[in-house]
């Protein structure tokens, strides 16, 4: 069996949570140059002009693409060949994030109690660890702003609704967003399953790169007819009109009862920041 | 392009108009959420508030940890509608301006209108990009609440988009 030293884990969360607010995903740096060439409004293009320097900055001068360094939602796939050793492994994700979150100069951006809050502190993350075949960790941090985070929707539909009726809360909820959440967005979706559990894969659709699809063909099709829609709302890059409200959507589905349909929207800023290892 | 400085007069800001793009130059104070609400329990107890805020810019915004040998760290806006039941007891106490990201309510539109103040946009999710517009940094009071302590900051040139002006105009409206 293979052995992982909790330490390492340490380590490794600490880079990711750096290197996710520090570097834009490429796939996501992609789209908004395709963006910046398809808009015409002149606004537009100078704000997604705007948001191409300053991933260019950030990187050039490792300073966090947001001052929002968003709250750290680490994602495990923890082979179940594994052995991690030397410590709990939800305590050293957790020093991994303070660790990361000091050391790259990032926001103190969490309080310990929602209520009492206090002094803003670097830890607090929130864990998701799923075990998966192999002896392998995939680690992903993903840095969410918060900004973004408090636009989330979740509706339980009844069963005999169909996607005009999905899309539709979609697009209302991006409406209900509007400027406020940094347009262009990348919005997350999560279909089926429990509401919690449908909230889980709206918030694990953003992890996936835009440009691909989950391998369902249904899927991918009901991901390009709510992003075209989008893209007619005019909202455009900070609520100041144009073509690019949305960068991407993406769709997760899973089983569900045959009592329900839960939809959860997840929506991303334009600066979605993911970093992703293999141990 | 029109170049404005702060503080701010009402004979500047009767000049500006919605959707029009200016620089600010001057000294700026940043205050977010608890801020807000510390100020604002203040000016309400008629207490005398902690930071000069006559013709005064707040800017909405909690930057990121100062690394070594920059002025700032990471120092873009936050969404504005949350200061929206704070912000006309402080334009009712003097402030001249806003900046910030997204839509205001109706109520804080109304008493842009009636104080003759102006709220502005920057670039939105641009943190890394707006810190080369910044020259100076300090930190004024509330250090307890760390990023959301309120600092005031030096800018030169700093980007702006007018979105609600004096008359009311509402870009988003």
């Amino acid at each position: 069996m293979r052995t992982i030293k909790v330490d390492r884990i340490t380590q490794v969360v600490a880079e990711l949570c750096i290197r996710a607010n520090l570097f834009l995903r490429k796939d996501v740096l992609n789209a908004l140059r395709q963006a910046y060439f398809r808009e015409k409004s002149k606004m537009a293009r100078c704000i997604l002009g705007a948001i191409i320097k300053n991933a260019k900055i950030a990187r050039q001068k490792r300073l966090p693409l947001c001052q929002d360094t968003g709250i750290a939602v680490v994602f495990l796939e923890l082979g179940q060949d594994v052995r991690i050793t030397g410590g709990n492994l939800n305590t050293a994700i957790n020093k991994g994030i303070e660790l990361g979150y000091r050391k790259g100069y990032l926001r103190d951006s969490m309080v310990a109690h929602p209520l009492l809050r206090g002094k803003p502190v670097f830890s607090g993350g929130v864990i998701h660890i799923d075990l998966v075949k192999g002896s392998r960790i995939k680690i992903t941090v993903l840095a969410k702003g918060f900004g973004c985070e408090n636009k989330t929707a979740l509706k339980m539909f009844k069963p005999t609704a169909g996607w005009k009726e999905v899309k539709h809360f979609i697009i209302e909820t991006v409406k209900n967003a509007g400027p406020d959440a940094c347009p262009p967005y990348i919005v997350g979706v999560g279909l089926g399953g429990t509401a919690e559990y449908a909230m889980f894969l709206a918030k694990k659709a953003l992890l996936r790169k835009i440009t691909t699809t989950t391998g369902y063909a249904f899927n991918a099709k009901l991901e390009s007819d709510c992003l075209k829609d989008l893209n007619q709302l005019n909202l455009g890059p900070m609520g100041l009109g144009g073509k690019t409200t949305a960068l991407a959507v993406n769709i997760e589905t899973h089983p569900t009862h045959i009592t329900g349909l839960p939809v959860a929207v997840n929506i991303s800023c334009h600066a979605l920041r993911s970093a992703t290892t293999v141990l | 392009m029109r170049r404005i400085t702060s503080p701010l007069t009402k004979a500047q800001i009767k000049n500006l108009k919605a959707g029009e793009e200016v620089l600010l130059s001057g000294a700026i104070y940043t205050a977010r959420d608890q801020a807000h609400r510390r100020l604002c329990e203040a000016v309400v107890k008629g207490k005398k508030p902690p930071i000069e805020l006559e013709g005064q810019i707040i800017y909405y915004c909690g930057p990121t940890q100062t690394p070594p040998g920059q002025i700032i760290g990471s120092c873009g806006p936050t969404t504005s509608a949350r200061m929206d039941e704070f912000t006309p007891i402080l334009l009712k106490a003097g402030i001249a301006g806003m900046i910030g990201k997204g839509r205001r309510s109706k109520e804080v539109v109304a008493a842009i209108k009636k104080y003759g103040a102006v709220y502005f946009l920057t670039y939105a999710g641009c943190a890394a990009l707006l810190t080369q517009y910044v020259k100076e940094k300090t930190c004024v009071v509330y250090q307890d609440l760390g990023p959301e302590a309120i600092y005031k900051i030096t800018v030169e040139n700093f980007p702006l988009i007018v979105a609600i002006d004096a008359k009311g105009r509402d870009i988003y409206a």
